[in-house]
């Protein structure tokens, strides 16, 4: 077996971190190769370097046994090295054909565009690698799992021979992950090489001939699979034993602070998006949603915040029905919301942190004078106090918000919404993006709540989350709860299947 | 003590000169372009600059002139820039200031024998609420219908501007060849306040209204709302924020500033309604709330200026036969080497922070 | 009628679909009104008048362009700018080249041209048959823009770069390349409806001539949901209240200024009508290697 990539070497640093380290990486042709590690470990990194989109500070690259200076995609590409990143790139209202071909359209009489041609040379690629799509379809109305099989349909139209794909089942459930494992099954059996960054162990056991663990920027080690099993390689890439639960005190708060009856509404394009909503959240307590992204979790968060209308079902705070209260009234009652999306929904860049800090309160005392005038003193004061409680690092209250880093800017929304004293917490994916400093601290925070009396909903596609932090873990697919279960007695595989619309039982 | 006041004023300094330091480039940039222009059709820069100078600035008449065109261009400055805070593009303030000006005529014809205490709000409030009403139609029409802001309040001030030609023509038109009003009674006429100029108490307002604004906007509830709406609509909707209620408010309150802006023209500069009146005050607004870098001090001084490019334009005209468009065409320079410094320093402020 | 609202929302597309808002429209349609009568007066020939109204139009969407892309600044402001440019601008040159700035003197306009098959054609022959050649030029430059928006590769990667220009990006396409193209065709064909405004019909050029057909023609584009026949459609209809408006003016039914509003009126119940079903093909942000 010839050497496809051969990375030596590689070292690259960002301002304040060593993203690799002297990183010697080698992939065989024809192997479906793994690259693993945790968020952080540098994956992403080293393939961009080997994609062109990074230059490397220091190493050497050689593709088929040459040595080669990767300055830019265009190089890769020429190489024969495609990638499907993370985050799609795909142009939504155009077809799955005109995504594939874009940038490299046949074309006709040396101006038009030649569809026919395009469609056969694509539909010869979908047969041989097991990549079934609609061709004409538009991309916004096909599931995640066939948009991926464009990106690699892409890749292959311009003659990729080595694959990388980057936390290719991120986005996936179970179902499509198996139809993904399928046709890397027929691209290896084609003879294309494939590279497969993830950090779910169990997939790369499952897929991989051989696996590299990254830790921290170094090269762990390469093994054969056969070679290894679920505990090592969870050693290899973590260095010490994984603690998967928090300690949390049982807690017997036993009134229902939320209740959601017959929940339903429709998604921005008129479909339905919530098809009949039930469950109850307590007081001392976490009902963790587990789902993949895109089964109505946003939907379900917006119908209890107040910013998306429901088209029948009630919503009950504490016995009060809510259903069509403002956002307004909501956080007046006492809902306090971290959101998904922090930048975009939760904190407005251009203000300051104490700005940002009274967003919500900004017209009731004692920040507002008889709900006109604004009181700077106290709100420089109250800012300050939570700059300290929240250990916010910041020059001064007066700082755009713009200025402070992400795990910084979520203690932000953090002590806002937190410090309101709410009788519910509503967190959509408050870990997302941040570092293991800061995802810590808001993990804390919301068992703090929870110890305190709050009931918190927690929502997020990072399963291990959901495990750590819920005393009841509720599953959601399709716009529907279809199961709630004791974290005790049940397992990731059990929850897996749910996710994936397997029936209960 | 002494190095700590020093060094504050320092800092102010350098504080007032980072913000206004592309603005400034910008009003130097413009004008070396629009030399430009005047050396390649055949006139003299320097003679044309000079006129300028010395009819906006030269004597009482041609500083009281500049003030006098100053005034109503710092209203639809206003306007534009209390619209712009909640990411409103309200560039229909020139219809908004002739349908105000055109209410104000209407009362101050209307009615007589009433004390001038009472006269005179009146006529304003008319002016407000007609130039509002202008503002609310697009913001309506907006919110509920999603229509642009930008093309309805540019639709609407060509409709203000024919229906009160219309009105001025015919139904309401004084006697004589040109289309105007009667006078306005006299005491519905706003005061002039710098014999034997224009200036009328108008100028106060405009001032007074810089402040209300700048007040308004940084130390009220309200104030924090329409910015909160105009930096990040989904985060202020996600704090209970009715944006949409913001939104009609905004552009209704701006159409009411302009109004105004009309209203102390009739009050206090013609007396009457002329068809016609304005040379394009709203098109003034728009580039002086720009070079004021949308900040309400910044949109007096930036209004001087203006006011001192017409004013001392027409000296200009008079004395060099300079077609008075090249002030425009400055003006428009100025706007377009505003735009793009603008971003460059919103640039620079992105690139220090990086999620 | 229709023509020069016609001309300036097919400009108005190709600029919206590699998303750049252009505001500008009305000012290139002034410019090129003026320069088409300026260069005809000194040159003598309406066609020579009709090529510098297509470079001067070109010439401020490469302004726009440069302002927008490069220089990131606020599209909105940047159009504006250009449009009170305009008016100052073609003002002050009537002035310096004819002494008035109200209106230029009449120039050889372009002759009207009889199609010979058209003509025999009953009833329709008399609507189509005999008319400006810019009119049938439009006809066929809707035509062309249709076919290149949606038939060649070209097309595809302007709706691709107006969508998603990261994707687009990373399949090796020119972002920025295809944005200052794009704006620069829409400041063309404005410049083109410009002339056919003064040249094709008028023959003369008079002080803010385009009296707000730049807005209307955006207007139009949105009607017309950024497709090059829509856009036809809907400016026929703009242009049919704006035909209407000048035949009741010659009949006197109503006072002149109240019939002037109606284009405008038109075009407001239009946008509140429709809009809300028209979704845009970008989202207008101006892109940025990272």
């Amino acid at each position: 077996m010839s050497t496809a990539i051969q990375m030596k070497g590689i070292t690259k640093t960002f301002p304040g971190v060593l993203a690799n380290d002297k990183i010697d990486f080698v992939v065989e042709k024809g192997e479906v190769h793994g690259l693993l590690g945790e968020n952080g470990a540098g994956k992403t990194v080293l393939m961009s370097i080997l994609y062109g989109l990074f230059q490397p500070d220091d190493g050497e690259i050689y593709v088929n046994g040459k040595e080669v200076s990767m300055d830019s995609p265009a190089t890769a590409i020429r190489l024969g090295i495609g990638m499907v990143h993370q985050r799609f790139m795909l142009v939504p209202s155009l077809t799955v054909a005109e995504n594939v071909i874009l940038g490299r359209e046949p074309v006709k009489d040396k101006v038009l565009l030649d569809m026919d041609k395009a469609l056969k040379d694509v539909e010869a690629s979908c047969e041989r690698y097991n990549l079934a799509a609609d061709l004409k379809a538009p991309i916004y109305a096909l599931p995640v799992g066939i948009q991926q099989r464009v990106e690699i349909l892409k890749a292959l139209y311009r003659g990729a021979d080595i694959l990388v794909l980057d936390e290719p089942t991120s986005v996936l459930t179970p179902q499509e992950v198996t139809e993904l494992f399928r046709a890397i099954r027929a691209l290896k059996e084609q003879g294309k090489t494939v590279i497969f960054i993830s950090h779910k162990l169990r997939e790369v056991l499952s897929i991989c001939d051989r696996i590299t663990v990254l830790k921290k920027g170094k090269v762990v080690g390469t093994v054969r699979v056969e070679d290894t099993n679920l505990g090592e390689l969870a050693k290899m890439m973590v260095g010490r034993e994984v603690v998967y639960r928090f300690d949390k005190r049982p807690m017997n708060g036993r009134e229902v602070v939320l209740k959601v009856e017959s929940l339903k509404a429709l998604d921005d394009r008129g479909l339905p998006a919530l098809k009949g909503i039930d469950f109850e959240v307590h007081a001392s307590e976490i009902l963790g949603v587990a789902g993949v992204e895109g089964n109505g979790q946003t939907e379900l968060v917006e119908t209890l915040t107040g910013l998306r209308k429901t088209t029948e079902g009630r919503i009950l705070l504490n016995n009060v029905e809510i259903t069509a209260a403002s956002p307004e009234e909501r956080i007046r009652l006492g809902i306090s919301h971290i959101p998904e999306d922090r930048y975009k929904r939760g904190l407005i860049s251009d203000f300051s942190v104490k700005e940002n800090l009274i967003l919500g309160s900004h017209n009731k005392p004692p920040f507002a004078k008889k709900r006109v005038r604004l009181d700077f003193g106290q709100i420089s004061r109250y800012a300050r106090k939570l700059i300290d409680e929240f250990s916010i690092r910041t020059r001064s209250e007066d700082t755009p918000v713009r200025h402070l880093s992400g795990g910084t800017q979520q203690r932000v929304v953090l002590a806002r919404e937190l410090s309101r004293e709410p009788k519910l917490v509503i967190a959509s994916q408050p870990t997302r993006g941040l570092d293991v400093g800061a995802t810590e601290f808001v993990r804390s925070k919301i068992v703090e709540m929870r110890d305190h009396g709050c009931a918190v909903l927690l929502i997020s596609a990072d399963l291990d989350e959901i495990w750590a932090l819920s005393d009841k873990i509720a599953v959601i697919y399709e716009g529907k709860i279809v199961a709630i279960r004791d974290p005790q007695n049940t397992n990731e595989e059990e929850l897996g299947l749910l996710m994936a619309g397997g029936k209960d039982g | 003590m002494e190095a700590q006041g020093t060094s504050k004023i320092r800092s102010w300094i350098k504080l007032g000169l980072q913000r206004t330091l592309p603005q400034i480039i910008a009003i130097l940039l413009a004008f070396v372009a629009g030399a430009a222009v005047l050396l390649a059709t055949g006139h003299s820069p320097i003679d044309a600059y000079g006129e300028m100078l010395r009819g906006a600035f030269g004597d009482m008449f041609g500083i009281g002139q500049t003030f006098t065109q100053a005034t109503p261009i710092i209203f639809t400055a206003l306007a534009f820039l209390f619209a712009s805070k909640c990411g409103l593009f309200n560039i229909g303030a020139e219809g908004q200031l002739i349908v105000g000006a055109f209410a104000a005529a209407l009362v101050g014809i209307s009615f007589s024998g009433l004390p001038a205490l009472v006269h005179i709000p009146i006529a304003l409030l008319a002016g407000a609420l007609a130039g509002g009403l202008w503002g609310l139609i697009p913001a309506i029409l907006k919110t509920k219908l999603g229509a642009h802001e930008v093309i309805t309040t540019m639709m609407l001030s060509y409709v203000a501007t024919y229906l009160t030609s219309y009105m001025v023509n015919y139904p309401f038109k004084a006697p004589g060849w040109v289309a105007q009003t009667v006078p306005i009674a006299i005491s519905a006429q706003l005061p002039r306040i710098l014999e034997p100029t224009q200036v009328s108490a108008s100028i106060f307002l405009a001032v007074a209204l810089a402040g209300l604004t700048h007040y308004a906007l940084q130390r009220t509830t309200f104030g924090y709302e329409v910015r909160a709406t105009g930096l990040n609509l989904t985060a202020a909707e996600n704090a209970g924020i009715d944006v949409k209620r913001e939104m009609i408010l905004a552009l209704g309150i701006s159409g009411a500033v302009a109004g105004l802006g009309g209203a102390g023209e009739v009050l206090g500069v013609h007396r009457r309604f002329i068809d016609g009146f304005s040379p394009g005050y709203g098109w003034d607004g728009l580039a002086v709330a720009l070079v004021g870098g949308l900040h309400p001090v910044g949109v007096l001084l930036a209004a001087v200026l203006f006011g001192a490019l017409r004013s001392g334009g027409m000296t200009m005209t008079r004395v060099t036969g300079v077609p008075l468009d090249i002030v425009i065409i400055l003006q428009a320079l100025v706007v377009l080497f505003v735009t793009a410094p603008m971003l460059i320093r919103y640039l620079l402020r992105r690139g220090g922070h990086k999620d | 009628m229709a023509t020069p609202i016609v001309f300036a929302s097919l400009g108005g597309i190709y600029s919206e679909r590699v998303g750049i808002i252009n505001v500008g429209l009305e000012g290139m349609m002034l410019t090129g009104a003026f320069s088409g009568v300026a260069i005809t007066f000194l040159a003598g020939d309406p066609w020579l008048g009709v090529l510098a109204a297509i470079l001067a139009g070109g010439l401020l969407g490469l302004l726009h362009a440069l302002l927008t892309v490069k220089l990131i600044g606020n599209q909105i402001v940047s159009g504006t700018g250009i449009n009170i440019l305009a008016l100052g601008f073609t003002a002050y040159m009537s002035q310096i080249l004819w002494g008035s700035r109200g209106a230029s003197e009449t120039v050889t306009g372009l002759k009207a041209v009889t199609v010979p098959l058209l003509q025999n054609v009953p009833v329709i022959g008399e609507i189509i048959g005999t008319h400006t050649p810019l009119v049938y030029l439009m006809l066929i430059i809707m035509v062309l823009c249709h076919i290149a928006l949606f038939k060649t590769p070209l097309g595809l990667r302007i709706r691709a770069v107006g969508e998603n220009p990261a994707a687009s990006d990373t399949a090796g396409i020119n972002v920025f390349r295809i944005k200052y193209l794009c704006v620069m065709i829409s400041g063309m064909l404005a410049g083109l409806g410009g002339a056919f405004l003064s040249l094709g019909h008028l023959n003369l050029f008079a002080w803010g001539m385009t009296g707000g057909r730049g807005f209307i023609a955006l207007a139009a584009m949105i009607f017309g949901k950024w497709m090059p026949f829509g856009a036809f459609g809907a400016s026929l209809l703009f242009g049919f209240a704006d035909a209407l408006q000048m035949r009741l003016q010659a009949l006197g039914l109503l006072p002149p200024q109240i019939i002037l509003t109606i284009p405008y009126i038109v075009t407001i119940a239009v946008l509140a009508g429709v809009v809300g079903r028209a979704s845009p093909p970008s989202d207008y942000k101006p892109y940025s290697k990272d």
